[in-house]
């Protein structure tokens, strides 16, 4: 079996983690989708690490995993901040950008 | 020969009008009085350099002076110098002689008037600027003070300007005018691409070089000049407008003096005339049109101010058609100017005279019988007249049968024609002078006991004296002994003429005085032994109602140039607001347009946001991918 | 390439498309608590994918960090948020859904063609070598040598980021907090005496105790604050009116 096989399937969750963010409406079910990409790209930094022998692809994936919690954390109680003052956890409702 | 002193011919009416006009009203009290000694001291400066100029030889008579060097760009060279040779000289005498006259009567004539002392200011800058305009040694230096005696005919024609129709009649004559100075300024600049100099000595020395053409065409320029500033056809229109200045403004400047100019210039320029024989030829017809216009204009007019400026209009016709001859006329044209300066400008101030005894009524209609109760003004006008039809020994009887015989004797079908339209118009300048004379101080009143007519103060009658007694001299001692011809000489018959003689100097006189009485005869019979009305009748001719309105040239200059001009003024209004304004409210309309259509994109959707964003990374890697292919 | 042996690929071939269709479903569902129940599986699905590539260490910390403390992170947050929140499935915006599916399509097809691209004769290496001493000795020697400054960083990245979660999360009190004597004496001047006691649990009644039938307040009246919302709901509540004590009977011994 090939190894690519791997970053294959890393391209087809990187894309249904894309279309997760346009389409769904929960702003915390839009975070998971992020979080989705993420990983897909994680997948596919550690099969180039063993495609092409040495480490870096894994180091790069391990910090891509720190970066992403950090992410989490902030954005997880950014959510919970717009809630408590909008009472709503839809991201269609934060449109006072509206022409 | 070199002088220091003709500068002061100018200078002091120049210091006078600065003085007047920066001292404002501190010099009401004295203001007359200074402007009338700078008129005199610049008569007086005017008749020394005479002296010294009858005692110097022939040869040597001209006075030069060098004020400064002017331009000097290349091969343009312009000094601002003065020439005061025998015709300046003519023309200084006469400028500031009759000016300083009219500054004396000014002061008794505008003695009511708040702004007299303004009046005097323009009037010593008028004589300042004509001084210029015959002193200077160049058409460039001409050009400067033809433009500044243009300014001063506006400011004076305009001085009563709280009435809107005065203001009117001084922008009208300066437009006028504005037109005329095109044709000079054409002529300067042919004068300076094919002779390379504007001087008159340069000018006068290159002329023999250029071709016919562009002297025809420099020719053809001065006389479209001379017709605006001399009211001369088709540029006359101004004239009889002109009339709304007060009265020593019509007598000094629109009589004897700036009228005058074009006859000067043409005068002047005799040695490009005389090698373009063509444009000669127009100065003739031109001049021989308009003397038979003016007659014909005068005979209907009831305005005695009109019918004296439609009256300036035809002798100045007479005077232009005698530059029009060529070498043997220009001596006579001269001397009809300066003889016409004083019997008009007499009138003028007879006029002026007889209105300020009639409580500023200038209607002929309402006047009669005057005779009794002016008798000084009486005389003095009836000497004037006597000189403008042509009566020997008074002084139009000399100029006018002069030029009359010059023209005849100009040979062929030209001479004939201009020769006999010179009679005609002396007998119609007989018959309206003459029911001028008889509708004023003849016959019975017209008026009514509101007006109470007397007799002008000391300071009017005065000039007017004096200048009846030019009119009764000035003739015979210009034409004694060739006196005035022999003076002129060596400026304007630098070429010899050719003169035939057609007719003899005798035959021309009697046929000019059987027309004069003619002419008279039949005034006397319609207006002194006839009722005269004292509203214009209406049931006439249409000749007579085609001179009422100045033969129709206010309709035709108002057809043919104001309305195409304003409907052209509007067309282009019209396209600025609808063409640039509207190109440029369209860019807006176009950048709000599209601002607008942009504004679709921001839907306030973060999810939409979030599409472009894709959108974005797909073009991205669709990029990466096209080159990798 | 096929440098893999076979039971690589059955692990392969079998959680391979579990995930990709785990991740369908995860865009499909309505509730959010299944949504994040799904993104779990494939994290752990990428765990073992991970650890099947020779990368120990990342799989034990994907399925520490990410399935343990994000994801459960996750729960929380959606447990504040409301676990009944469903959506619907329709779409407010017009047009988003036929072009997002055209997007994915394209941006998949792009994807995979490039991949495709990209890796077709590339030479398999392997971490055989690279592991010689041990996994995560070899990233350690990695990480503290050629990427300490990133290391750094990235550890001056997560402070900073926990700092901004308890500023974010901080509640500014807008009133000050009641203190006990608030409590207490609010609790006497409010508009009846009857809730002064405080509310009773379910059950409480003087001659009965079950989960259905209503407390006595204080004044005697039934309280309904004292049934659950489910049992309101149901109707399962009893009327306490028989239960209800007369006038108290001092006088008996």
């Amino acid at each position: 079996m090939n190894p690519a096989n791997y970053l294959y399937v890393s391209a087809l969750l990187f894309t249904i983690g894309a279309i997760g963010v346009v389409v769904r409406r929960n702003a915390i079910v839009v975070f998971m989708c992020v979080e989705l990409m993420l990983n897909a790209c994680n997948l596919a930094f550690v099969t180039f690490a063993r495609i092409n022998g040495n480490l870096d692809g894994q180091v790069v994936a391990f910090f891509t995993m720190v970066v992403a919690a950090c992410e989490v954390v902030v954005g997880l109680a950014i959510i919970v901040t717009i809630y408590r003052s909008r009472r709503s956890a839809s991201v269609d409702d934060a449109s006072l950008l509206k022409r | 020969m070199t002088s220091n002193s003709l500068v002061y011919l100018i200078a002091l009416p120049l210091f006078g009008a600065a003085v007047l006009l920066l001292s404002g009203r501190r010099s009401d009290r004295w203001g007359h009085i200074f402007g009338t000694l700078m008129s005199a001291g610049s008569f007086a400066v005017g008749v020394s350099l005479f002296l010294k100029m009858l005692g110097n030889p022939t040869g040597e008579r001209a006075l030069t002076q060098k004020l400064f060097s002017w331009i000097s760009v290349g091969s343009f060279q312009v000094d601002a110098g003065l020439l005061a040779d025998q015709l300046s000289i003519c023309f200084v005498l006469l400028i500031t002689g009759v000016g300083t006259l009219i500054h004396v009567y000014s002061i008794a004539y505008m003695s009511h008037d708040l702004d007299r002392r303004r009046f005097f200011a323009y009037l010593n800058f008028f004589i300042a600027a004509m001084l210029l305009l015959v002193l200077g040694d160049s058409y460039l230096n001409l050009y400067v003070g033809w433009e500044g005696v243009g300014l001063a005919s506006y400011l004076l024609i305009g001085f009563w300007n709280q009435k809107p129709t005065y203001a009117t009649a001084a922008k009208k004559a300066f437009v006028a005018n504005r037109v005329g100075d095109m044709g000079l300024s054409l002529a300067i600049m042919i004068a300076f691409a094919t002779l390379g100099t504007v001087s008159f000595q340069g000018v006068k020395e290159h002329a023999s070089q250029a071709s016919t053409g562009s002297l025809t065409a420099i020719g053809i320029m001065l006389l479209v000049a001379a017709t605006g500033k001399s009211a001369q056809f088709p540029l006359q229109a101004w004239l009889g407008d002109a009339m709304a200045g007060p009265t020593p403004v019509s007598a000094l400047i629109h009589a004897a003096t700036m009228v005058t100019a074009g006859v000067y210039l043409i005068t002047r320029s005799n040695f490009i005339f005389d090698l373009a024989p063509t444009a000669q030829l127009a100065v003739a017809i031109i001049g021989a049109i308009t003397l038979l216009f003016g007659a014909i204009i005068g005979m209907a007019k009831d305005d005695i101010k009109k019918a004296l400026a439609a009256s300036t209009m035809s002798q100045i016709g007479y005077m232009v058609l005698g530059a029009g001859l060529g070498p043997a006329g220009y001596a006579f044209a001269i001397m009809h100017l300066l003889t016409h300066g004083f019997f008009k400008a007499g009138m003028f101030l007879g006029a002026g005279s007889v209105m300020h005894g009639m409580n500023d009524e200038v209607n002929m209609r309402r006047y009669g019988g005057l005779r009794k109760f002016m008798p000084i003004t009486f005389a003095t006008f009836g000497l004037g007249y006597l000189a403008i039809i042509g009566v020997p020994p008074f002084a139009g009887f000399y100029s006018k049968d002069k030029i009359i015989e010059v023209a005849f004797n100009a040979g062929g079908v030209k001479g004939i024609a201009l020769g006999t339209a010179a009679l005609l118009g002396a007998m119609i300048t007989a018959f309206y002078m003459t029911r001028v004379v008889i509708l004023t101080f003849a016959g019975s009143k017209r008026w009514d006991d509101k007006a109470h007519p007397h007799e002008s103060p000391f300071l009017m009658w005065a000039p007017m004296v004096l200048l009846a007694l030019g009119s009764v001299a000035s003739g015979f001692f210009f034409t004694h002994g060739n006196s005035l011809r022999n003076w002129l000489a060596p400026v304007v018959e630098a070429t010899p003429s050719h003169e035939g003689e057609l007719l003899s100097p005798a035959v021309v006189s009697i046929l000019a005085l059987v027309l004069v009485a003619l002419g008279v005869g039949y005034a006397i019979i319609k207006y002194l032994l006839n009722e005269v009305p004292q509203v214009a009748p209406a049931d006439v001719t249409v000749f007579t109602k085609a001179a009422r309105k100045d033969l129709l040239q206010d309709n035709f200059n108002e057809a043919v140039f104001m309305r195409p001009g304003q409907s052209l003024t509007r067309g282009l209004q019209v396209a600025d607001t609808k063409l640039i304004d509207g190109a440029v409210h369209g860019i807006a309309r176009f950048a709000i347009g599209s601002g607008n259509l942009l504004r679709k994109t921001q839907t306030g959707f973060v999810r939409s946001y979030a599409m472009w964003i894709l959108a974005g990374a797909i073009a991205l890697v669709a990029t990466i991918w096209v080159v990798t292919l | 390439m096929g440098h893999t042996q076979t039971p690589e690929a059955v692990l392969f071939w079998v959680l391979g498309p579990l995930a990709v269709l785990s991740a369908l479903a995860m865009l499909m569902v309505k509730k959010a608590v299944h949504s994040a129940i799904l993104l779990a599986w494939i994290m752990i699905t990428l765990a073992i994918f991970y650890i099947a590539q020779d990368a120990a260490f990342l799989g034990i910390v994907q399925v520490v960090v990410y399935t343990g403390a994000v994801m459960m992170l996750f729960l929380f947050i959606l447990m504040l948020v409301g676990v009944e929140s469903s959506e619907s499935l329709t779409e407010t915006i017009r047009g988003l859904r036929p072009i997002a599916v055209v997007a994915a399509l394209g941006f998949g097809g792009l994807l995979v063609s490039l991949i495709g691209h990209a890796t077709i004769g590339r030479a398999y290496v392997g971490l055989v070598d690279a592991n010689a001493g041990g996994n995560v000795q070899a990233l350690a020697g990695l990480l503290f040598s050629k990427y300490v400054w990133a290391f750094e960083v990235v550890s001056a990245l997560l402070i900073t980021a926990a700092l901004g979660a308890m500023v974010l999360a901080h509640n500014h009190r807008l009133i000050q907090r009641p203190t006990q004597r608030d409590l207490a004496t609010a609790r006497f001047r409010g508009t009846s005496l009857a809730s002064a006691a405080g509310l009773p649990g379910p059950g409480v009644y003087a001659l009965h105790n079950a989960v259905d039938v209503p407390a006595l307040l204080p004044d005697g009246t039934p309280s309904q604050a004292s049934i659950s919302a489910t049992l309101k709901a149901r109707g399962d509540v009893i009327d306490s009116r028989p239960f209800q004590l007369s006038a108290i009977e001092n006088e008996e011994e």
